[in-house]
């Protein structure tokens, strides 16, 4: 193995494997210090730097990051990333003043956008501060997207979510709303200099079998959260059947509880292991006393008189064959009900681009785009969010924005989409004595705080009672120090070390090793512990100037105590925090995107 | 915050447990309070290795030591076992002691080479003369590090300070006056080679008698800028490992310490009840075969079952007698090298129990009539004497 170039800002971020992890690159761990340090508008501001809707993403994220903390590799349940985003939010001062502003003179370059969810805000927060006129045509009467209209208020209340919103409508966004876009060839005429679309995977699957079309109570999922949301739905039966298993199914069936159903049940085709809900979302839904069924594959709708009255379903087995998941039938049951609700997925729709002005169409009628700069085949056009490759999460949108702003922005000024801003970082030490850093090094063994929800009852009462009550001021100061703090690095230096074997002797996951080079397959195998994660990259140094032997560290379950830093004679180890510098439209890699801080208090 | 945080309770999720369900964690003591980097720490983390590897109990192991740098690292190994911190130059006379009380307990000394060599130099040479069984690791690194880096006894003719001066008495080589002095074990090695120290206090841990081990240790504050010749660097490119030893644990080998882990397997050998054995007996003494060629592996089973394999790395070296040893020694050491590897060892050799006839179980296990026969039997000795 070739000595680490930790030079590369990658190899760091690397380590951090929430920030890793995050579509956004969220600096997760410096936020929780500053959580920890009660500076919860410094936070929220970190936060949105890279996320955008830190109070939104607080309470909906799909949090790629926890399973990836490095934390449930020793052993023990992820830091409540998500739950502390919320703290920050909820905390946070009056931020109006620390925004982005646009400029008195604007660059003179229109862009439009396609639907007012968060990939497009996201694109006007990015596009706006840097003198973009931007226009975000949207044929709901309320911006937000999916955000708004699926995303039940029991989980994301309106006030939240309006908020953050309004933050970038302020910086003077031209919103266009009930206007849909009805023709993309009409929107090309009008001279925008860049057209975003971000219009979503706006069209609920529908469930084709015997009956579907024989009652008016057979409802697709997002549709019906969306007539919820503007008051079109108020009441439903007492029976309800949700089909399908995802996040969608799981606020259905939260949502049906609130407006008069008592008997809910969820039915899966298949094992709970299989489920693409999330697994807090299924407790969630299991706390509010929802029935999950699993292994039931939908037959046919049984309509009596023209009235719904049940559902048959195929009880099944799984079982493997050659590798493929195949399932046999054990028996037809019904199920009696009164109403369903089809939440077993989302397609995207545009019937509004013309198949003959350059957007080229492919798989699945799906437009082509590229993964790198978000442009379709038609120079100017760009997609994002779910419109791009399909349903994702909101903090995929706002990656994307992220990258078809910097896309746009080069666009404009004539320049290459694939010649693109590279990533900085910054590398400071944290040493501040002995035995002193400025980051809290010592190992907490707190257990993983959990979330207090409201009362069953109370929660029943209103659909907009918020059901997470967020965590506490204890609950929050103990979850805190759970952050192992993983972007403060050791950061060794070769020529100083003097092989004294400090390091090695005092690491308490043993992730150190002084041995003779050799390659990565090789290496791993004479390392202090064994390698338990071979994805998880392994640090090796230059050659020490005694033996020429190498330092090897395994970053796997580093806790970065800063022990081997503190017994290192010579400074050869360093805690150094890494802050990764990420480039956004207009605004290279380390220029700041907000305004100064006001000093400490 | 002025002092560092205690290591996390935590571990590799791979950490092994040896024959008697512990981890090498469990062997650990408090932090080390040394300065950063100080070559002690290494050796105390090498001791931790080797007793975890022997499955050693805690409780069943004597850490005994004086006073200096050296001495305090009893506190950082071992948590679990007895201690006892003595005075200046003096464990070696409370090691015999407590091995002639209990001679379950195995003991390990820890010492300097101001403890040793100055103050205690006296009670160190007594020590090995008697063959008080036990290990005892003298970590040398030159100076007196808890006084501010003045030259030791072990300083070398012509090492600087870190000052500038340059020592000018001759030094004394424990080694070497631990061969003229009868000791029946006597290694050196270097704390920054784990390689060869830990498999050498096995060997010695495992040893009847008095197992002596020389450790360079150099002292990061005072003793390692160029010039000292107890130097990392120094040490690291002078050092010549003549013989190498490897250590295979018997017990373990053979299915355990006895399978209850009450762990008799060290020390607490059956050869004091075995007639073979017996004290009473001149011991049947293993010839180490005279000439045995470079690279080539000469073994030698310990009273415990385990054995000690040697190779020979320098084909001039001859680990057969003690005069030999000394000579080569000597020489090596004029030519510039020092000279590394278990240098001697003489497994069958009298240890103290042997020579004064000790009572075959501690004095703790032995009923009160025994201990304290009473006035009648006071009397009849008295009259013995008249």
């Amino acid at each position: 193995m070739r000595p680490t170039d930790v030079t590369d800002p990658a190899y760091y971020h690397r380590v951090v494997d929430c920030q890793w992890a995050c579509p956004a690159h969220t600096n997760v761990p410096e936020y929780i210090r500053q959580i920890a340090q009660g500076l919860f508008t410094e936070a929220y501001l970190t936060n949105r730097e890279s996320n955008v809707f830190p109070g939104i993403l607080g309470r909906t994220c799909d949090r790629p990051c926890e399973p990836a903390c490095r934390r449930t590799r020793i052993d023990e349940k992820p830091v409540a990333i998500c739950r502390l985003k919320r703290v920050a939010a909820d905390h946070r001062d009056d931020v109006t003043g620390m925004l982005p502003t646009a400029p008195a003179v604007k660059n003179g370059k229109r862009i439009a956008c396609v639907g007012a969810g968060p990939a497009s805000l996201a694109l006007a927060n990015d596009l706006v501060p840097i003198g973009y006129d931007v226009t975000i045509f949207e044929k709901l009467p309320r911006p937000g997207g999916l955000m708004r209209t699926n995303i039940p208020s029991f989980r994301l209340p309106a006030s939240v979510l309006d908020e953050e919103i309004d933050y970038i409508l302020g910086m003077g966004v031209d919103l266009r709303c009930n206007t849909p876009v009805d023709s993309m060839e009409s929107l090309l005429r009008e001279g925008y200099d860049a057209i975003f679309v971000g219009s979503g995977a706006p069209r609920g699957k529908d469930l084709d079998i015997p009956g579907r079309h024989d009652s008016d109570r057979i409802l697709i999922g997002i549709d019906f959260l969306e007539s919820v949301h503007f008051g079109h739905i108020t009441e439903i039966e007492s029976r309800v059947l949700i089909i399908g298993v995802g996040n969608t199914a799981m606020d259905c069936c939260r949502t049906v509880k609130r407006i008069g159903a008592t008997d809910v049940k969820v039915m899966a085709r298949r094992g709970r292991q299989h489920f693409k809900a999330s697994p807090w979302e299924l407790e969630d839904a299991e706390e509010e006393l929802v029935e999950i069924v699993e292994n039931h594959s939908p037959k046919r709708f049984v309509i009596e008189d023209g009235i719904l009255t049940g559902m048959e379903f195929d009880v099944v087995e799984w079982y493997d064959d050659n590798g493929r998941q195949k399932s046999r039938t054990l028996e037809t049951v019904t199920i009696p009900c009164d109403a369903v609700i089809l939440a077993i997925g989302q397609d995207n729709a545009f019937p509004w681009i013309e198949r003959d002005i350059g957007i080229e169409f492919g798989d699945w009628d799906m437009p082509v785009v590229d993964r790198t700069t978000f442009q379709c085949t038609l120079p100017g056009v760009f997609f994002g969010g779910d419109s791009a490759w399909g349903p994702d999460n909101i903090i995929w949108a706002v990656e994307h924005a992220h990258q078809a702003a910097i896309s746009i922005h080069l666009h404009c000024a004539g320049a290459s989409l694939t010649d693109r801003p590279p990533q900085g970082m910054n590398l400071l030490s944290e040493k501040m004595g002995l035995h002193q850093w400025s980051y809290s090094n010592a190992y907490s063994h707190a257990v993983r705080a959990k979330m207090v929800h409201v009362d069953l009852e109370q929660r029943f009462r209103d659909l907009g009672v918020e059901v997470e009550l967020g965590f506490d001021p204890a609950q929050t100061a103990a979850e805190v120090q759970r952050c192992l703090n993983c972007d403060v690095q050791t950061h060794f230096t070769a020529e100083l070390c003097i092989e004294c074997d400090a390091c090695i002797d005092i690491c308490p996951v043993d992730c150190l090793t002084i041995t003779h080079a050799g390659n990565e397959a090789e290496l791993r195998g004479r390392l202090t512990a064994p390698t338990i994660h071979p994805e998880q990259p392994l640090y090796v140094s230059a050659g020490l100037p005694q033996t020429a032997r190498v330092m090897v560290k395994d970053e796997d379950v580093c806790v970065h105590c800063g022990l081997c830093a503190e017994r290192c004679p010579t400074a050869a180890w360093d805690m150094r925090r890494f802050e990764l510098l990420q480039p956004y439209a207009g605004k290279p890699a380390g220029s700041s995107k907000y305004p100064p801080l006001p000093l400490l208090r | 915050m002025t002092t560092s945080i205690p290591k996390p309770r935590i571990h590799h999720p791979s950490l092994e447990r040896n024959s008697i369900g512990l981890t090498r964690r469990d062997y650990e003591g408090s932090m080390s309070t040394l300065c950063a980097g100080c070559g002690h720490d290494s050796v105390t983390a090498a001791i931790i290795r080797a007793f975890w590897e022997l499955s050693i109990p805690p409780h069943r192991v004597a850490k005994l030591s004086g006073i200096g740098c050296s001495s305090k690292t009893p506190t950082y190994f071992l948590r679990e076992a007895h201690g006892f911190n003595s005075v200046h130059g003096r464990m070696p006379s409370i090691a015999t002691g407590a091995g002639a009380a209990n001679r379950d307990l195995i003991m390990i000394g820890i010492s300097g080479d101001g403890d040793s060599l100055s103050i205690g130099l006296g009670q160190f040479c007594h020590a090995m003369r008697r063959g008080v069984r036990m290990l005892y690791v003298l970590e040398n690194n030159g100076v007196y590090g808890l006084t501010k880096g003045q030259f030791s006894a072990s300083a070398d003719v012509g090492t600087k300070a870190k000052r500038g001066e340059v020592n000018r008495n001759e030094p004394i080589d424990p080694v070497l006056l631990a061969l003229s002095l009868g000791a029946t074990f006597v290694a050196r090695s270097f704390s920054g080679d784990r390689e060869q120290l830990v498999p050498i206090l096995k060997a010695g841990l495992a040893h009847r008698g008095f197992a002596f081990i020389d450790v360079i240790s150099p002292c990061v504050t005072f003793n390692d800028h160029e010039g000292s010749t107890k130097s990392y660097r120094f040490t690291r490119d002078h050092m010549r490992e003549v013989i190498a030893a490897d250590f295979t644990d018997g017990a373990v080998r053979d299915g355990g310490l006895d399978g209850a882990g009450n762990g008799h397997a060290i020390h607490a050998d059956p050869g004091d009840e075995t007639p073979a054995e017996s004290p009473d007996l001149v011991p049947i003494r293993t010839e180490i075969t005279a000439a045995y060629a470079p690279g080539s592996v000469h073994e030698i089973r310990m009273h415990d079952g385990s054995t000690v394999r040697l190779r020979k790395i320098d084909e001039n070296f001859e680990s057969t007698d003690r005069d030999a040893v000394y000579a080569y020694v000597r020489e090596r050491q004029r030519a510039g090298e020092i000279p590394t590897g278990l240098l001697y060892m003489e497994p069958e050799a009298l240890d103290m129990h042997a020579m004064e006839g000790t009572v075959a179980r501690p004095l703790v296990d032995l009923a009160f009539e025994s201990l304290c026969p009473g006035a009648g039997k006071l009397d009849a000795l008295m009259e013995e004497f008249r």
